[in-house]
């Protein structure tokens, strides 16, 4: 509760919110777009075999809503976001920026950790859901456009089995995501050691903890929302 | 009146006069203070005393836990065991959040100026002041204008980012970041070092001329003993983890501790292992 206790440092959260959520959203969109493709190809391949080519609509869609999309922009925002943000704080406790934050009167948590922590955890369900809108489309693209599918039999099929279910839970683990990236990221950048080597080692934590986390978390967080 | 007090009375009474004023004169205490790294003894029971006004000059070698008492004094570090008393308030092992109190009052110089990369020179000058006052960009600008001045620098560089400035004018930067809210007591880590002596001489007048201007207590450790001469009104020697030795500048250069005689003269030979 004292990462949120007064000061809020508003303006910083609001950067914050720009660097997580707005500069991602090309990698995500292009992620999400490329594996709705993918996926849509895919499926065809092993669908058609057992002339089930119908269900191609529902399976991407529930695996980018579900699935693809959280994971992915879980993954892509702790390389790009989690390196950075280890990095950045990494080299302020190298050059005593941290230090210098604590003599002007000023907890370095509450500055540097909560408008991370917040900003990716209100930022990463917002990726999400234009990732899956935009990885639905990358599906409905390629197969309407490849594999000769009806556009409209396409878009009833892809809405008909998606319940609000599907897309709630992805969003909730996009902010567990988000959170995850966040803390693990601050963590490994404020305890970093001296040196250039202390902020590689810190990067690379940071990333790897994250990714593999959100691995952990998201298997978890299936088992909670759908056995 | 004063006749009718017998006379053993009157001396303890006076004795404790003397007690009160000299302990009322002294702005920082430090007892017995004890820091490890691992088996690493860095501070071994360190006693200290900055008296109010005063300009203390904490000499010692590389590596003989200059900074760490530095920064343990200013609770960055929590020692292993001993007491820090500002205005005889005790400061090891307080909340957080009375630290935060305390060090308002505080400036701090830090060896590579520490100023923040991501905001500009305005901005790192009043980050503490637009805290306190949420002060508007024209006070903003006006008071990064003002100290900016009072360390000798432009206002042409209040929209420079710290890269973008050398490494004097960064220094300077901070120094000025460090007395923007005016505070009682600054620490200043390595204030000359890496700095050509021309800028370290700068440098060493500014921090004499902010002294006197604010009327702040100072301690400075440093291992320059140029700059050393220049800023201090008091001296101390650590070595081994302790004060070996301590008094006014003038009585530094006869004194007879063999510490001392052999950090001031540069020796290579005495107790000292180099």
């Amino acid at each position: 509760m004292g990462l949120v206790r007064s000061p809020i440092y508003f303006r910083l959260i609001f950067r914050q919110l720009l660097t997580i959520g707005y500069f991602s959203l090309p990698v995500v969109a292009m992620t999400a777009f490329f594996s709705g493709a993918v996926l849509a190809l895919q499926s065809y391949n092993g669908f058609s075999r057992f002339s089930a080519e119908s269900a191609i609509a529902t399976v991407v869609v529930l695996s980018m809503t579900r699935e693809l999309g959280p994971v992915l922009a879980g993954l892509m925002v702790a390389g790009r976001v989690g390196a950075s943000i280890a990095a950045e704080i990494g080299t302020m406790r190298v050059t005593e920026q941290i230090d210098a934050l604590f003599t002007l009167s000023t907890d370095p948590i509450k500055y540097l950790v909560t408008p991370r922590v917040l900003a990716a955890v209100i930022s990463m369900p917002c990726l999400v859901l234009i990732g899956d809108i935009i990885g639905v489309m990358g599906g409905y693209l390629v197969s309407v456009n490849k594999l000769g599918f009806n556009s409209v039999a396409y878009i009833k099929n892809t809405v008909q089995y998606l319940e609000s279910m599907d897309v709630i839970s992805g969003l909730v683990k996009a902010a567990v995501f988000g959170f995850i990236i966040s803390v693990m990221s601050c963590y490994h950048g404020y305890y970093s050691d001296k040196g250039a080597k202390g902020v590689g080692a810190a990067t690379t934590n940071a990333v790897v903890s994250s990714s593999i986390l959100i691995l952990i978390s998201n298997y978890l967080l299936t088992q909670v929302f759908f056995s | 009146m004063t006749r009718d007090i017998p006379k053993q009375v009157r001396d303890d009474s006076l004795k404790l006069q003397t007690y009160k004023i000299m302990t009322n004169n002294i702005k920082i205490k430090v007892r017995n203070l004890h820091k490890a790294f691992g088996n690493h003894k860095v501070l071994d029971g360190i006693d200290l005393d900055v008296k109010k006004d005063s300009s203390l000059v904490i000499l010692g070698g590389s590596g003989t836990g200059k900074s760490v008492l530095i920064k343990t004094m200013i609770g960055l570090i929590t020692p292993d065991k001993g007491s820090v008393l500002f205005d005889d308030q005790e400061t090891v092992n307080i909340s957080g959040k009375e630290r935060l109190k305390i060090l308002e009052n505080c400036g701090f110089l830090f060896q590579g100026g520490a100023l923040f990369d991501s905001l500009n020179v305005m901005e790192n000058i009043t980050f503490f002041a637009q805290k306190l006052r949420s002060l508007n960009h024209k006070d903003q600008k006006e008071l990064a204008n003002q100290k900016l001045k009072s360390v000798g620098l432009s206002d042409r560089i209040l929209n420079l980012y710290p890269a973008e400035l050398s490494g004097g004018m960064q220094k300077r930067v901070s120094l000025a970041r460090a007395i923007c809210t005016d505070p009682k007591i600054i620490f200043f880590d390595e204030p000359t070092t890496g700095l050509d002596p021309i800028m370290a001489n700068v440098i060493n007048d500014l921090i004499i001329k902010i002294r006197d201007e604010l009327g702040a207590t100072t301690v400075t450790i440093t291992h320059d003993m140029h700059s050393a001469r220049l800023i201090a009104k008091e001296v101390s020697l650590i070595y081994n983890g302790k004060i070996q030795w301590s008094g006014t500048k003038d009585e530094m250069d006869n004194a007879d501790n063999p510490y001392l005689h052999q950090f001031v003269n540069g020796l290579s030979t005495g107790p000292v292992e180099v």
